[in-house]
């Protein structure tokens, strides 16, 4: 039930860096999310629409970049990739596991518009 | 017009982080250990801070940061009346406490008189693993009647810990619960976790708990 807060803190970042760019709109805004994160995706999309109301980034589409978990076994080596429960490595059994990846939740670009230039 | 892609690859909690950071390093400058203590509700968070108190207070001074989703005192004065100083954040319903929520309690705390700062975060096992306070270390509070099960269904909190604390380990012959299974759990998420099965209803396994405390905040001290 946070990503009411979590929707703000991307507005918020993506804001920040669409006026940086001297944006006019924002189109689309590009998101790294790991099967571990403890976001709801979905949800993070319900709020979007209310929290960027009157915001440049208003329609801006969310593109959500899935990415899976994976474990490196300590005692075989080996990499594995695990749905949603954490289990013991498939080749040996082994538990001494390190997350790989799955953890990952960041804005990885923005797409904008911008007014062309003028040369004076 | 054109569309033009912006590269930004930031933390969409980079915020709340750099407001963490700066509490963990006030702490740090003022030597005051801070715990961002958190459990589902009922497990005894209070309880246990309370009776963690009592075992420390000729040594040191403890300062309490009690969040709550709803304006009610109850937890903050129960660690007044223990003779601590403790204050009071509502969350105004939100699920976590965040950093800046943390600065907030911070600044209403002698820091300068304080030896250890425990912040009891809001009772819920999914929502506050998200977020960094700005303390030192995570302790969780878990509890034998919430069921054995509870490393399986939020890993998320079990990755992030420094500690664990089994409650209520008195109840083991009246309810369902594997240790073996439980702890299995937990070795798989955090391996070598340190863990302390406590009572705080007897007094249980807090001795050990109180020895690892007080030799982690005067080695702090020492240390920064």
């Amino acid at each position: 039930m946070h990503e009411l807060s979590v929707t703000e803190s991307l507005l918020n970042l993506a804001l920040s860096h669409a006026n940086q760019a001297n944006a006019t709109k924002v189109i689309a805004i590009n998101i790294v999310i790991g099967r571990l994160s403890s976001i709801v995706d979905d949800s993070v999309q319900f709020y979007w629409d209310f929290v960027t109301e009157d915001s440049i980034c208003a329609g801006a589409k969310l593109n959500f970049d899935r990415r899976p978990a994976v474990l490196h076994c300590a005692d075989c080596a080996s990499d594995y990739t695990i749905d949603h429960d954490l289990t013991p490595c498939p080749k040996c059994g082994g538990m001494r596991t390190t997350i790989i990846s799955g953890e990952e939740f960041f804005l990885d670009s923005i797409e904008i518009e911008k007014e062309a230039e003028k040369i004076s | 017009m054109s569309a033009i892609r912006v590269p930004v690859v930031e933390k969409i909690f980079s915020t709340n982080d750099k407001i963490a950071n700066q509490n963990r390093q006030n702490l740090t400058d003022k030597k005051v250990l801070a715990i961002n203590l958190m459990a589902s509700p009922g497990a005894g968070k209070t309880s246990f801070i309370l009776e963690t108190i009592k075992r420390l207070q000729d040594q040191f001074r403890i300062g309490v940061i009690e969040g709550d989703t709803a304006p009610v005192t109850i937890d903050a004065d129960k660690i007044i009346s223990a003779g601590m100083p403790a204050v009071q954040i509502n969350t105004g319903g939100d699920c976590h406490l965040d950093a800046s929520m943390m600065g907030d309690g911070l600044a209403s705390l002698p820091l300068e008189d304080l030896d250890l700062v425990i912040v009891e975060n809001v009772g819920n096992l999914i929502c506050p693993a998200a977020w960094d306070l700005g303390t030192h270390f995570n302790l969780l509070v878990a509890s034998v009647p919430e069921g054995d099960d509870k490393p399986y269904k939020y890993p998320n909190i079990y990755r992030g810990l420094e500690i664990l604390i089994i409650n209520k380990v008195d109840l083991q012959p009246y309810v369902e619960f594997k240790m073996d299974y439980f702890r299995h759990g937990v070795e798989m998420l955090n391996p070598g976790l340190i863990t302390f099965p406590v009572s705080c209803r007897t007094g249980e396994g807090m001795d050990a708990w109180i020895e690892w405390l007080s030799k982690k905040i005067t080695d702090f001290k020492n240390i920064v």
